[in-house]
């Protein structure tokens, strides 16, 4: 099955140099991406925090929710910021996400579809099990799309490729999902009414004067 | 001519073991240099801001081991700045715990009767308070209510929190920036620089060597102050004693690194890890139970849609922290806020049909995310961590620029440490799903691994040199004028917050660090007040001070 099939496939030269990369601290430069990098980056985003399509013609974002995911939220800009640590091997990121896509399509066929990459040809039920395998424990490369599920992830709950406050003002939509509270004028949070203000449960009956347990 | 920079005590770290030690060493007469890997902030500098690159990214670390990732500090005051201020003392029982080695883990020396003074003296350097139910957040009233509902006890939690200047923000990971949070940048470290002790950010220690006359070399990089990946420069500073409180994930690694330089390390170094057997559990409220069933009212007809506001954990539910039950069946719960991305990614779906984690039901979790509410269990776990061979530098190697990073340690839960969270979450699960409240899954473990913030014993105290890599008054065996005093240091998980225990441990660690500094000339005395003055926990430690300083 297509678990073993992934097992034995070896993506040893794109681990290596994600790893000297940031072992040696490279400088970040930013690749430009092609359509199909950052089409293949943004469903997997879509798989981790799915959002509505974005037109008719969307085939990154496999549409399986209404209202906006993780591409909606930022997903790419946040996955291109220096700061992840991943923007300068998103297009290995891709290759290899594709490339699993290829053995996952050869292992469990599924219509032909060469106008897209091979993990955007693979349909929301499909990409999921594949991440599923990706990130499972033991996977060899589990590091690396944990990685980019945690930003993915980030740029829905967190936008942490924008100001938090400049994000809420500007109706960021993940923020907006979880009814992230906006700050107060000074673009800092406060909340004078924080508490029901009455004892709510006995206190241990072992408790000492400060405040522990004898 | 000898060109090295020297000084009498170098301090690896500026936490709580770092910090604590520092003041005290300073105001003692010693020449102190304090090396913190992290950049150093200061109250304008913490933000409320989730921006990669902010307060939040630059002074918290996020360490990914293999079955267990570590979240601490890394700034100046470590642990501190980012922590949650819960200040429990540790349960009398947990002294008495055999743990892994079948007999007791703990010296002799030190029982809860013991620490009491030392935990007072901490308690009043700080300071840390009681809390009213005035000062409890919804979150921590709900949890209280649903702990009551259940038939069980709940308390109001001791922190280092000045309740008067509290915004309940909830930005305590990013630094408070409302100087409420009573962190070692408010006491302790600032007085030891008023006593002369020097305080470098950004310098990461990787190793020491030994010079000829028994003191020891301190090899360290500097760091870049934007890309922690980089190191911009290194350097040696000569010191008679070293003080190693980089924090149960860092202290280990710089003495493996240090083996082939030093000579054997005690086997303890780099064993025995505790992730203080760690847990959370998310619920999702039902809010109309809340209000039938608790009678929870904030006004306008709503219950609690309240998990953005407060402080951290405010309210511990300690009915199970019984002594007469067996180990790893004793546990605390505490109601506790994580921010998004930390705090949702690991929760789980009640009952998911697809993956538990990420997808199209946790999405719509997620849109509930007012109305959650995290427990943070503690349970006695079996010190299962260990460190494989060091990274090149550091103690992990960096991923992101801040933040993220792969680790050494290693981590397999025993069927003991299982135990107690199959247990302690069936308690969670009871108290908060009971008559409909919510729905209740623990944060899945299979993402990163188990996870604490509160990283310890790595590099343990005990009686036994087998099993204990420092004696009961923290030099490390076999190496002389080396001691630890972080959370390293704590012998096992403590089934309660571990700052308080990790600050009394420092607290009662000086006097005999003092004695070994003047063994080796330097002129320092000890007997330094609280930070501000205080002296009324003096009398309290007084009779120990003969065994702490015995020949």
């Amino acid at each position: 099955m297509y678990g073993e099939a992934l097992s034995m496939a070896s993506h040893c030269r794109f681990h290596d140099t994600l790893v000297r990369r940031n072992g040696e601290g490279m400088p970040s430069i930013q690749p430009l991406l092609n359509q199909d990098i950052i089409g293949t980056l943004e469903a997997f985003a879509d798989t981790i925090v799915p959002g509505a399509k974005r037109n008719a013609e969307d085939r990154a974002v496999a549409g399986v929710v209404q209202g906006p995911g993780a591409v909606a939220a930022g997903a790419l800009e946040l996955l291109q910021t220096p700061a992840t640590g991943l923007s300068d091997s998103l297009e290995e990121f891709a290759d290899a996400l594709n490339g699993h896509a290829r053995l996952y399509a050869a292992a469990e066929p599924a219509d032909a579809d060469s106008a897209v990459p091979p993990f955007v040809a693979l349909s929301y039920t499909e990409r999921t099990r594949l991440v599923t395998v990706l990130t499972a424990p033991g996977h060899p490369e589990r590091d690396l799309w944990v990685s980019l599920a945690l930003f993915s992830n980030m740029a829905f709950d967190t936008g942490a490729h924008l100001h938090t406050a400049d994000a809420i003002a500007a109706g960021h939509p993940g923020l907006a999902a979880l009814g992230f509270a906006p700050p107060s004028d000074d673009g800092q949070w406060r909340f004078p009414d924080f508490s029901y203000g009455r004892p709510l449960a006995r206190l241990h009956p072992d408790t000492t004067p400060s405040g522990s347990l004898a | 001519m000898n060109a090295t920079e020297q000084t009498d005590v170098l301090i690896v770290g500026s936490g709580f073991g770092g910090a604590i030690t520092a003041y005290h060493l300073a105001a003692g007469g010693a020449k102190v240099t304090v090396l913190e890997r992290g950049p150093w902030l200061e109250s304008n500098d913490f933000e409320h801001d989730f921006l990669l690159g902010s307060s939040y990214t630059r002074i918290f670390d996020f360490t990914v081991g293999d079955g267990m990732s570590l979240l601490g500090g890394n700034c100046v005051g470590g642990g501190s700045v980012v922590y949650f201020a819960a200040m429990p003392r540790a349960p009398r029982f947990v002294f008495d715990r055999t743990g892994s080695i079948g007999r007791r883990m703990w010296p002799a020396a030190i029982s809860r009767d013991t620490l009491d003074p030392w935990y007072d003296v901490v308690s009043e350097a700080l300071p840390v308070t009681t809390q009213s139910w005035d000062d409890v957040s919804y979150a921590g009233g709900l949890f209280a209510a649903a702990c009551d509902h259940a038939g069980r006890t709940a308390n109001p939690v001791p922190t280092a929190v000045d309740n008067s200047k509290c915004t309940n923000c909830n930005w305590m990971m990013a630094g408070c920036r409302f100087d409420a949070k009573r962190s070692l940048l408010l006491n302790y470290l600032p007085a030891a620089r008023a006593h002369g002790a020097e305080v470098r950010p950004l310098h990461e220690v990787q190793k020491l060597t030994r010079t000829d006359d028994g003191g020891y070399r301190v090899h360290y990089n500097t760091i870049d102050d934007t890309d922690y990946r980089l190191a911009n420069g290194s350097g040696v500073i000569e010191a008679k004693i070293v003080i190693l409180a980089a924090g149960a994930g860092a202290t280990p690694v710089i003495l493996q690194r240090s083996a082939a330089d030093l000579g054997g390390m005690p086997h303890a170094v780099g064993r025995y890890f505790s992730g203080n057997g760690e847990r959370l559990n998310n619920a999702v409220i039902n809010e109309e139970r809340a209000r039938d069933l608790l009678g929870l009212d904030r006004g306008d007809d709503i219950a609690y849609l309240a998990n953005q506001i407060g402080k951290g954990p405010v309210v511990a539910s300690w009915d199970n922290l019984d002594g007469t039950l067996p180990e790893h069946s004793r546990f605390s719960l505490e109601q506790l806020y994580f921010p998004p991305g930390f705090g949702t990614i690991l929760a789980q779906v009640p009952d998911a049909q697809g993956p538990s984690w990420f997808g199209a039901e946790k999405t719509e979790m997620v849109r509930r995310w007012r109305s959650w509410l995290t427990i943070f269990t503690m349970v006695e776990d079996d010190n299962e961590g260990v460190f494989g061979p060091p990274p090149p530098t550091g103690n992990a190697v960096r991923i992101s620029q801040q933040m993220l990073g792969r680790g050494p340690i290693s981590y397999r839960p025993t069927a003991n440490t299982l135990r107690g969270w199959d247990e302690s979450d069936a308690v969670v699960k009871d108290i908060l799903e009971r008559d409909g409240l919510a729905r209740v899954t623990p944060w899945t473990n299979d993402v990163v691994g188990a996870y604490t913030v509160h990283p310890l014993a790595s590099c343990r105290i005990g009686d036994d040199p087998h099993t204990s890599a420092l004696d009961d008054r923290h030099e490390l065996r076999g190496h002389p004028g080396i001691f630890v005093t972080d959370g390293s240091a704590v012998p096992g998980a403590l089934t309660v917050n571990p700052a308080l225990t990790i600050s009394a441990l420092a607290e009662r660690a000086i006097p005999g660090i003092v004695q070994a500094a003047r063994e080796r000339g330097v002129d320092v005395s000890y007997g330094a007040p609280t930070p501000d003055g205080g002296t009324a926990g003096r009398a309290g430690v007084r009779p120990q001070l003969p065994l702490l300083t015995r020949k």
